[in-house]
């Protein structure tokens, strides 16, 4: 009889992920035994904070081989674990790492997965999933009746993490791991850097972003003083419109073909709101509009819409900014 | 190098998509279908590298009659041939049940490289391609933004895009699946020449039977996941609009944000 909630957790360099303590936060609200696996090089260590965001139990899988995300050995260690320990429900992160390996260990393991889910609840040891389709224009409940475990992967930067237990330990246990050469069909053979190392757009806080009427890709400059002023956890986004006309890098790109993000705060300059944008951003808690066009769509949805000329407006924004957190 | 590319078609991302008063599904009359947009870099991708290498180019859909037009701007684009996964029994399908009749149409055939978008812009699961290899029993490369496939065929390197604006670059045995992203080419357009001689390629229809699966095991009988409730997400309200010259606007805003929405 499946039993129990199982966390896959994702670590990167050796520091655990926001969203492996918002997907603990939630296991423990479901009142079943909550288990996280940990995998990786060195990172026992990582096991107690996990204990007291909620994990009753970790499993710890720690090798060489696990060092940096690869699909064919956290795959198998996963589904190893899972035939062993026969979970009722398995949750990991939709990050790119989660995003990869989650379905294929729901196709090994012949069970159901719902991705991205913004929200879930264990009803009677049914696990009902909610996430967004057609980029968000529609939200469904979904289930897996038949098959075990029930997976969901969560879209990270959505649900809360609760309050640190700092009296509570979950018992650790360290398995080994099997993996051979012969397991590994693709194999990493490098990680090229991004050109900046600040949060990425799904896990940050705050969101500023351009559009076509930055007019070049220098003028992106302005963002990026205005996200350092707003501090850590900020970055800077671009609408397809920049992006297509070369004024920012793909990897920047907010929207229906770019990421969906989910920040505190979005400051949207000179975008004018396509449904394909809005798509990317329209969960965020806070939107600010700039822009020229009185008429834009986006001053529908903004919490707050300022008419002119964002290249006046946002260099005061950065200012005042500024001035506001040194009285901090 | 013989390469299949797995596609759909799905509502185009113009579409206001409306729930059913009864909450299970959507309105579907008046919806516009196209190619779905990450599946035109896989085709364009496939055909770069039969333009580069020889070989051929596959279709592989599955979906209701109305998906033979999306096949045609394949075989439009220059690709040469189509399988279409045609029968009742296919609807309702989820990743699982998918990726299971693809396999089933595919693994009859001969084949080096499988390509497909990263996700389809209707159900947005972002599955199918990772399910498909575990069932051909061959790898995957997920979000991949480059692709260079060594001269023998039997190998390539493939970047995919992580956090952070960083790509990992990961060298896979072929054949293998790779999950196709924005930005690893340009899809071109299908030319007047290119719609004239689609019209003449071949699709081959599999119908369950063909198939070899049984009813059971396929669309909505053979999901794993199961869609109950539909409904269309909480309305964002317009806010202020505040007025004043840019100075007074900047201060304004941030007031606001520190003291009413606590955002800053």
């Amino acid at each position: 009889m499946p039993q129990g909630i199982w966390v896959i957790t994702e670590q990167k360099e050796g520091k655990l992920k926001k969203v492996s303590l918002e997907m603990l936060s939630k296991a423990k609200e479901m009142g079943q035994e909550v288990t996280a696996l940990l995998l990786g090089s060195g990172v026992e260590g990582l096991a107690a904070d996990l204990g007291q965001y909620g994990a009753d139990k970790v499993l710890v899988f720690d090798a060489d081989v696990l060092k940096d995300y690869s699909t064919d050995a956290y795959t198998k260690v996963i589904c190893d674990a899972v035939k062993e320990g026969d979970p009722s429900v398995l949750l990991g992160p939709a990050t790119a790492s989660g995003k990869d390996l989650l379905p294929k260990v729901a196709a090994r393991l012949a069970t159901g997965l719902a991705s991205d889910c913004v929200d879930l609840k264990l009803e009677d040891g049914k696990l009902v999933a909610t996430r967004p389709i057609y980029a968000g224009k529609c939200v469904v409940e979904t289930v897996t009746p038949d098959a075990s475990p029930q997976m969901a992967s969560i879209r990270p930067n959505v649900l809360a993490v609760g309050e640190v237990d700092a009296s509570k330990s979950a018992e650790v246990v360290k398995k080994d791991v099997n993996v051979s050469d012969a397991d590994m069909k693709a194999v990493l053979k490098e990680i090229i850097k991004g050109a900046s190392e600040k949060v990425d757009l799904t896990e940050a806080a705050i969101i500023v972003s351009g559009g076509r009427a930055m007019k070049e890709a220098d003028n992106f400059k302005l963002l990026w003083d205005l996200a350092d002023a707003l501090g850590a956890g900020t970055t800077v986004g671009a609408s397809r419109a920049a992006v297509d006309s070369g004024y920012a890098t793909h990897d920047m790109q907010v929207g229906q073909t770019g990421k969906v993000v989910n920040p505190n705060l979005y400051i949207a300059c000179g975008i004018s709101g396509a449904i394909q944008h809005l798509a990317g951003m329209r969960t965020s808690k806070v939107i600010v509009a700039i822009n020229k066009d009185a008429e834009a769509p986006i001053f529908q949805k903004a919490d707050y819409g300022l008419v002119g000329d964002l290249f006046k407006i946002v260099p005061l924004l950065t200012e005042e900014v500024k001035k506001l957190k040194a009285q901090d | 190098m013989d390469i299949l590319v797995c596609m759909k078609q799905v509502p185009d991302t113009e579409a206001k998509i409306v729930v059913n008063p009864e909450g299970t599904g959507i309105v579907t009359d008046g919806i516009k279908y196209v190619m779905n947009p990450y599946d035109e870099f896989a085709v364009e991708e496939a055909l770069k590298i039969k333009e580069k290498s020889g070989g051929s180019v596959t279709i592989v859909c599955m979906g209701p009659q109305r998906s033979t037009e999306a096949i045609r701007t394949g075989l439009a684009m220059g690709a040469d041939k189509g399988v279409h996964l045609c029968d009742d029994a296919f609807e309702g399908a989820d990743s699982y049940s998918t990726a299971k009749a693809l396999a089933a149409a595919i693994k009859p055939l001969s084949y080096d490289l499988i390509l497909g978008g990263k996700q389809a812009v209707d159900n947005d699961n972002a599955q199918v391609y990772a399910a498909l290899a575990e069932m051909l029993d061959i790898s995957h490369v997920s979000i991949v933004t480059q692709l260079d496939v060594a001269d023998d065929g039997k190998s390539a390197v493939a970047q995919r895009e992580v956090e952070g604006g960083a790509k990992e670059v990961i060298q896979v045995s072929l054949p293998a699946v790779i999950a196709c992203q924005k930005g690893l080419n340009e899809p071109r357009y299908a030319s007047l020449p290119g719609i004239m001689k689609a019209k003449k390629k071949p699709i081959d229809v599999i119908d369950v039977a063909a198939s070899g699966l049984s009813a059971d095991e396929v669309g909505e009988k053979g999901a794993k996941l199961k869609t109950v409730k539909y409904a269309l997400p909480p309305e964002r309200e317009a806010g202020k609009v505040l007025e004043g010259e840019p100075e007074e606007l900047a201060t304004q805003v941030v007031k606001l944000l520190r003291e009413e929405a606590k955002a800053i």
